[in-house]
């Protein structure tokens, strides 16, 4: 990670961690089972300051206390203060934000009603073919070389194409929608400027798309969002920016995240790879034991009421992480949760999360990871990483590996 | 008189279902999902014997634990 400011090391990761320490955004499993043992909801007062729990049980009973667990603040690290006083501004002034993602009952229902049905299974089948060729093009445009990024020439290219495509936004400008979900997201989380500048990039052009939606209404979600109506009455245009904005930034680096590290994780196991090829028909439970083992995302929660979970008591204004990669690997739960088992029939993981704010995109995300990684084993051969070393990874809100170099000869039919 | 193995039937509790669609992906024609992803069992819940191993499995990978076996066992 380079663009982390320099830290002091940490002294003991029960009661000083640091999700931006370069072993905890390269490997964080041996630091939660570490905790699990001995202080399974941790604290910190780096980044804001915050709890960390790492048991199953806890997330499972966490995502239920809503809203003594609010949702009003997801970030993992706070906005800086000049976006903090606006954000409260506005809040005042609209309520959530980015609802559902950002809204606790009863605001968050008719919102959430509102966008599921764009990612129900039937809707999400029928986006199968564009993501199909979609991955194919992409791949014609690298495989004569013999090598490629998985993460930059593949991963990163797919998401951002089919979120645009489901929003009725142009595909054409998925360079844009990364640089400015990486300025938020990622390099924003530590370069408060930045997220500045690109949560305001961002509303402005959802700002625009609503006008010109307005003019000539679709078949699209903006249009549907811009007739939609709560309590009888239409949305305002900040609310529907608000929605628009979340499902662009939390359909892009989520699940790129998760194709670079399945990509990642066969370039580095040739017995899992080599298994894979020669039992295409593990595919399914494959892409699950993937989203358990890497699960990305880490969302956070706002503390609104005292509450007490395993012995610890949360109080008013503390930040919860809900550390579901966290869960995922947790013996209690898991056999063997340290192993990637292809063929792993029970897996009750929790990458989306749970509970009422369980990602509304997840049927939408396994799809992209199963035609992503079948028509990469179909047209790639043997793959394996051309420098080991040169692996980075992005951490924080959203974890996964940012390249992924591979060489491959060509697929043997 | 002779029993045969006995009939399992499943419920989906509508209270804990968020929509994951995990079951749905594993016996599709078990369970049916709406739009806003919410399952419901097929047939009323009723299991035949040979796919009683296939809606095991639908249970035992609910991410909400939403899915229970009412009867049979």
């Amino acid at each position: 990670m380079t663009d982390v400011p320099e830290t002091c090391p940490v002294s003991d990761w029960a009661t000083d961690y640091d999700i931006f320490d370069p072993d905890y955004v390269h490997d964080p499993a041996p630091i939660w089972d570490e905790l699990r043992m001995r202080c399974p909801i941790a604290h910190t007062t780096r980044w804001g300051g915050s709890w960390l729990p790492t048991r199953y049980d806890d997330l499972q009973a966490m995502v239920r206390m809503v809203p003594a667990l609010s949702s009003r603040s997801t970030a993992v690290v706070p906005p800086p203060p000049a976006l903090r006083e606006q954000l409260v501004a506005e809040a005042k002034k609209y309520g959530a934000e980015t609802p559902p993602i950002s809204a606790d009952p009863p605001e968050h229902k008719p919102f959430r009603r509102m966008i599921l049905p764009f990612f129900s299974p039937r809707a999400v089948e029928a986006q199968i073919p564009y993501t199909r060729a979609l991955c194919h093009s992409l791949i014609d445009g690298f495989i004569a070389k013999g090598e490629a990024d998985a993460a930059v020439d593949y991963a990163q290219q797919i998401t951002p194409r089919v979120i645009a495509y489901v929003l009725g936004i142009d595909p054409g400008r998925a360079d844009e929608f990364v640089e400015w979900v990486r300025g938020l997201l990622e390099l924003g989380q530590t370069q408060p400027a930045m997220r500045i500048k690109y949560r305001g990039v961002i509303r402005d052009f959802f700002k625009d798309m609503v006008a010109e939606r307005r003019a000539n209404p679709g078949d699209d979600p903006i249009s549907t969002l811009i007739e939609a109506e709560v309590e009888g009455k239409k949305l305002d245009d900040y609310k529907i920016v608000g929605v628009c904005f979340l499902l662009l930034v939390a359909g892009i680096d989520t699940t790129w995240s998760s194709i670079s590290s399945s990509l990642l994780h066969f370039a580095t196991h040739p017995e899992d790879q080599a298994r894979l090829r020669a039992e295409p028909e593990l595919l399914p439970t494959a892409v699950e034991e993937m989203l358990r083992f890497y699960a990305p995302v880490t969302m956070a929660r706002k503390v609104t009421e005292p509450v007490e979970i395993s012995g610890v008591a949360l109080q008013p204004g503390d930040k919860v992480l809900m550390n579901f990669p966290a869960a995922n690997r947790d013996p209690a739960v898991f056999d063997r949760p340290d192993k990637v088992v292809l063929d792993r029939q029970r897996n009750r993981h929790i990458a989306f999360g749970l509970g009422i704010h369980r990602c509304a995109g997840s049927n939408l995300a396994r799809m992209e990871m199963q035609v992503a990684l079948h028509t990469w084993f179909d047209r790639i051969g043997t793959f394996e990483l051309t420098h080991p070393d040169s692996i980075t990874w992005a951490g924080g809100q959203v974890r996964g590996p940012r390249s992924v170099p591979v060489r491959f000869g060509a697929a043997v039919c | 008189m002779k029993r045969g193995p006995r009939a399992v039937r499943i419920k989906v509790n509508p209270d804990l279902c968020e929509g994951h669609n995990r079951c749905f992906a594993l016996a599709p024609d078990l369970f049916e999902v709406d739009d806003y992803g919410l399952s419901r069992a097929r047939h009323d819940g009723a299991i035949p014997p040979e796919r009683e191993e296939q809606a095991r499995l639908a249970i035992d990978n609910c991410p909400e634990f939403a899915i229970s076996v009412i009867e049979g066992d």
